[in-house]
Order: C-alpha cells, then sequence, then structure tokens
C-alpha cells in the first residue's frame, strides 16, 4: 500500500471510531448503570422500591421506597413546565413574527446567555431571592417549595422552548402567511389559526425537551426544594427529586450497600423517564418534517 | 457549599461529554477528527489513570492525599497548610465528599488518610480487610453539635427529650415548648451526612444506634451546613443542627440538658471537653495500619501542641 493509502485507512477508521464514540458511551452508561441497579432487587422487591412511601436509606433494614422522589420530580417538573411552556411559546412567537429584526438579535443573544448560566448560580440566586419571597409572599413557614424549584427549572428550561419553537416558527412555509394574509386575515388571527398549527408539531417537540432538561436538573433544585421526601399534596411544600436524592447520598453511600445500589436503580428510573421523554419529542420532530 | 464534590464531578463530566459531542459534530474534517479522537482517548486514558494507580502515593513518598468527612475538611486543610510549611516539598491534597467516601478511598487505596465524622462501620471493616487494607483509627478533635433557631425566636433552653420530640415530628408548634403560635419547620443534614446520623443516634433513638426511631418525613434535608445556617438566619419558625465550627452571630444557639433536673449548657470548647454539653462526638483520622514515615510525622502533627492550637482555630475542640 502506497502512504498514500495508509494515511486515507488510518483517517478514514479514526473518523469512524469518533463517529461511534458517543453510541458506545451511552451503552456502556446503561450497561454499567443496569449492573449496578439490578443488585438492589435481590433483596428488595420491585413492588416496594416504586411503591413504597418512605425514604430512609441509612436506617437498619434500609427503607427505600421512592414514590415520593417520583411524585416529587414529577411536581416540580409539572410546575416549571406550566410555567415556561407558554412563557417560551409566546416569547417565540415575539421573536419570530413580531419584534423589529435589529431588537430580535438583542432578544436571541439574552436567551443565549439565559441558557448559558450554571444551574449551581441560578439555584444560589434562588435561594436568597424566591426562597424569601415565597415565603413571605404566600405566609407559608418555609420558601424551600416545590414552587421554588419549578420557578427556577421554568428559566432553565426557557431557552431549550424558545429556541426550538422559534425554529419551528420560522420553518412554517411563507406562503401560507402571504395567502392568510392574502385573504384579509389580521396579523394575529394569521398567527393563532394558521402559524401555530404548522408549528405544532416543532414546539410540542420543544416543551418536550423542556421537560427533559428540566426532570434532569440537579444543582438548581437541591438548593432550593427542601428534599423532604413526603408524598407532596401541592405545589407549596417541600419535595425531594430524583436527581437530588443521588447527587446528595452517593458521596457517603456505603458501596456494595443496599443503599448504594438503590442509588442506582433511581439512575436507571431516571434513565427510562428521559428516553421516553426524548423518544416522543423526537417523534414529533419527525411528524413535523414529514409535512 | 461544602457538599458540592459530587455534583461538581457531575458537571465537569457533562463538560467532557459536551466538549467530545462538539468535536464529534465537526469531525467531517479529518485532521479535527482525529484531533477529537485523541482529545478522546487522552481523557480516557486520564479517568483510567485515576482510577487505576492505587500506588500512587507509595511510588511519590513525599506526596499525601487527605479525604472524606465534609465537617472535617478546612480542619484538614488548615492541618496540610501548617504541616507543609515545616517540611517542604511534602505535597499534600485535601478532599471532602464525606466520612463515606473517604473510607472507600482508603479501601481502594486513593487516599493515604481518611478523614472521618463517624466511627466506620462493620460491612467497610470487611470490605477493606477483602482488600488487605486495616483500617486503623485515631480520636484527633472532639465537635459539640449545636441546636440553633432564628434570633427573633424566644426559645433558649430544649431538653434532649424536647429535642427528640421535636426531630420526631411529634412537637409541630413552638407554643408547646415556650416559644410563638407558629409551626416549627425542622432543618437536617442530608440522611448519610456523618452529622446527621450522630444527631439520629445520639439524640432521636438516645445512644441506641439500631433503635425504630426516625427524622420526621417531613424534616428538609439540607445539602450542607452553611445552607442550614442561611435558612436559620431567614426563617423564624426553623430549627436546624450543624457543628460548633459554623455558630455565627446570625443564629442563636439553644442551650441543652440531658434531662428536666440537668442544667441547660451552651456548647462551648470547656463544656464540650469536660462532656457537660450532651450532644458531642469524637473525630477521627483513619490510616492504613499503624502510620508510618510521612504519614506518622503528619499524625505525630497532629498530636503536637501547634496540630491541636489548629483544632481549637477551625472551632472545634481540641482532644488534650
Amino acid at each position: 500500500m502506497s502512504p498514500r493509502k495508509i494515511k486515507e485507512f488510518v483517517i478514514e477508521k479514526l473518523i469512524f471510531l469518533s463517529g461511534i464514540a458517543s453510541i458506545v458511551f451511552v451503552v456502556l452508561i446503561f450497561v454499567f448503570l443496569l449492573k449496578e441497579g439490578i443488585s438492589l432487587f435481590k433483596n428488595h422487591g420491585l413492588g416496594d422500591f416504586l411503591g413504597g412511601k418512605l425514604w430512609y436509606p441509612v436506617s437498619d433494614p434500609p427503607k427505600l421506597g421512592i414514590l415520593p422522589l417520583i411524585l416529587g420530580s414529577l411536581l416540580v417538573t409539572a410546575g416549571a413546565i406550566a410555567i415556561a411552556v407558554p412563557l417560551g411559546i409566546a416569547a417565540a412567537f415575539y421573536i419570530a413574527e413580531i419584534v423589529h429584526p435589529k431588537v430580535r438579535d438583542l432578544l436571541k443573544s439574552c436567551v443565549e446567555i439565559l441558557s448559558a448560566i450554571p444551574s449551581v448560580v441560578l439555584g444560589f440566586i434562588g435561594m436568597v431571592t424566591i426562597v424569601p419571597f415565597i415565603k413571605k409572599f404566600f405566609g407559608i413557614p418555609t420558601g424551600l417549595t416545590a414552587l421554588t424549584g419549578s420557578i427556577m427549572l421554568a428559566f432553565m428550561a426557557l431557552p431549550t422552548i424558545i429556541s426550538i419553537s422559534e425554529d419551528a416558527i420560522n420553518s412554517v412555509p411563507r406562503e401560507y402567511k402571504e395567502g392568510a394574509l392574502a385573504l384579509g386575515a389580521t396579523h394575529w388571527q394569521t398567527l393563532h389559526r394558521v402559524i401555530i398549527h404548522g408549528a405544532l408539531p416543532g414546539i410540542i417537540a420543544a416543551a418536550m425537551l423542556g421537560i427533559g432538561r428540566v426532570f434532569g436538573e440537579t444543582m438548581a433544585v437541591m438548593m432550593v426544594t427542601g428534599n423532604a421526601a413526603v408524598i407532596p399534596r401541592t405545589l407549596l411544600q417541600p419535595v425531594r427529586t430524583l436527581t437530588a436524592t443521588i447527587a446528595a447520598e452517593m458521596g457517603e453511600a456505603v458501596r456494595g450497600s443496599d443503599h448504594y445500589y438503590a442509588l442506582f436503580a433511581i439512575g436507571i428510573v431516571l434513565f427510562v423517564i428521559s428516553f421516553i421523554i426524548n423518544i416522543t419529542a423526537d417523534l414529533f420532530l419527525h411528524r413535523g418534517k414529514r409535512r | 457549599m461544602r457538599k458540592s464534590i459530587a455534583p461538581r464531578a457531575v458537571l465537569s463530566l457533562n463538560g467532557a461529554l459536551s466538549l467530545i459531542g462538539t468535536l464529534l459534530r465537526v469531525s467531517a474534517r479529518p485532521l479535527i477528527s482525529a484531533l477529537s479522537l485523541i482529545c478522546t482517548l487522552a481523557l480516557i486514558g486520564g479517568a483510567l489513570a485515576v482510577s487505576s494507580t492505587p500506588a500512587f502515593a507509595q511510588q511519590k513518598a513525599k506526596a499525601l492525599q487527605i479525604k472524606g468527612s465534609d465537617t472535617m475538611v478546612n480542619l484538614g486543610q488548615a492541618w496540610a497548610e501548617a504541616f507543609s510549611k515545616s517540611h517542604p516539598g511534602v505535597n499534600i491534597a485535601v478532599t471532602g465528599g464525606g466520612s463515606g467516601t473517604g473510607f472507600s478511598a482508603l479501601i481502594n487505596g486513593t487516599c493515604d488518610i481518611a478523614e472521618s465524622s463517624r466511627a466506620i462501620e462493620a460491612k467497610e471493616i470487611a470490605q477493606a480487610e477483602a482488600k488487605g487494607v486495616k483500617p486503623n483509627q485515631e480520636t484527633v478533635a472532639l465537635d459539640g453539635i449545636a441546636i440553633v433557631v432564628n434570633l427573633k425566636n424566644p426559645v433558649k433552653n430544649l431538653t434532649i427529650d424536647q429535642l427528640r420530640e421535636i426531630f420526631m415530628g411529634n412537637i409541630v408548634n413552638w407554643k408547646t415548648i415556650g416559644g410563638a403560635n407558629k409551626p416549627i419547620v425542622i432543618l437536617s443534614r442530608e440522611f448519610n451526612s456523618g452529622t446527621h446520623i450522630f444527631f439520629k443516634e445520639h439524640v432521636l433513638r438516645r445512644g441506641i444506634a439500631k433503635g425504630p426511631e426516625e427524622f420526621s418525613p417531613a424534616a428538609l434535608m439540607m445539602p450542607s451546613s452553611q445552607a442550614i445556617a442561611d435558612e436559620i438566619a431567614g426563617n423564624e419558625n426553623a430549627v436546624g443542627y450543624y457543628g460548633m465550627g459554623y455558630i455565627s452571630p446570625r443564629q442563636k444557639v439553644i442551650a441543652v440538658a440531658k434531662d428536666a433536673k440537668s442544667p441547660f449548657i451552651e456548647p462551648t470548647i470547656e463544656a464540650v471537653k469536660s462532656s457537660l454539653y450532651p450532644i458531642s462526638r469524637p473525630l477521627y483520622i483513619y490510616t492504613n495500619g499503624k502510620p508510618q514515615g510521612i504519614i506518622k510525622e503528619f499524625m505525630d502533627f497532629v498530636y503536637s501542641k501547634e496540630g491541636q492550637e489548629i483544632v481549637k482555630k477551625i472551632d472545634f475542640v481540641p482532644i488534650k
């Protein structure tokens, strides 16, 4: 083989390896999670784990019920989405359709900056501003609640939702808009009768990806939600999320104990839920493209 | 902020993965792709090197790895700084992560000295012996656990029994124990913090380690002692506990009595040293076997007058 061919061959293989690296990582991570997490179920039933209402991992024997944690994660996520989705979609419409092009660039770069703020920093800001505010505003015993977490997470989901929704709105064919306007529809009628229908799959995908971002977030949530493992009844109660549990306890779990395996099993639960969210988002994105 | 070790590791892992992702995206250009692969391999290689060199410390005799309890990380740092002054050329790294982290590092051979705010558990000893490590326990300082409330809270004194009822969730209003008609918000450290376990075993369970008592499920689990301090300073309903190193003028310290007949004592150095204050604990250092060489020199320093002076300066209680 000529040196040129050898060079070609080596580079080709290197590209191939780089290309499949992320697949390898995902598979390795999943196998590792599964291997460590499954060990829990030698001593504990799956039903007791998913449906148990008490989380006392370091007692003897440990009580490893993650129902409060699952509900905590779901509640915080639902709250964040209720805030971020309407706000994000409205902002996307404003940026894509209404605002003056010069202001648009400024707004877009601000959205990007928002997404670049580390979650620890957001959590810290939330701890010193929103936590006391929530406590005073609602007159409740503590400001460390699910709602506080939802507000912080809404900030984090907004950039994702805004950018992807805006893309979806921009990719609606120009003819639709022009046709609607030519038929005598006002700008508002065009927006909410025509463009939103064209952009809907993309907007739903944006919301799903926002949910994914929120669900997996750890640091900010751990700092502002109080982390009490009770089954939440309202948004104004402290909650403990799946992610915060792993982050807070992994450092001190005795390796090889049921507690250690339980944290990996929580990792599997998180992995499965994120996987479902991502697949749903993907389905909507592809549906949008086929049209 | 002291508990942030594990999350920080997660963040940097994310960073590394997204870096790889970014590099992969531009891998259409061969040179960059080759570079990305080298980066990737270097990252993996680095990770492997870190995790597979238990003999690191032995090879370079002049390096000490100290790891473990978050409570003790400042203390370890102060000792390390002073010790390096008298032993130039000795390189000491101190990291937190929790007592459990320290033990697993000692067992895996990735640290020379494990700091711990609790005694080693039977399970951990078994794991250590399986790897040929013999954990050796030394008591290096004492720590009083302070009970703190907001400055506006009129409550001054509590007995251990009252504390027990409060933290188990049986007393839910401050007026039951002589305060205002307000709900009690319980602040605790995370489940497996050494401080949390100590409080559970010695206050809730009255010294019976395997008792049935638990913290109220409604107790807020705070990620660090500093987070407890901040919430106490801003919330007049809250009650919490932490090592006496965190006592500051922004919180009110409660005087505690062993039982209704005993006097109420505040956590001071004298009270802890003389065992008058009822909630205090030893702080440990664990080594593999009896300390030798540079580790022994370090331990001698810890027990020296200067070392114990440092204990006092970091607001713990010296053993001598």
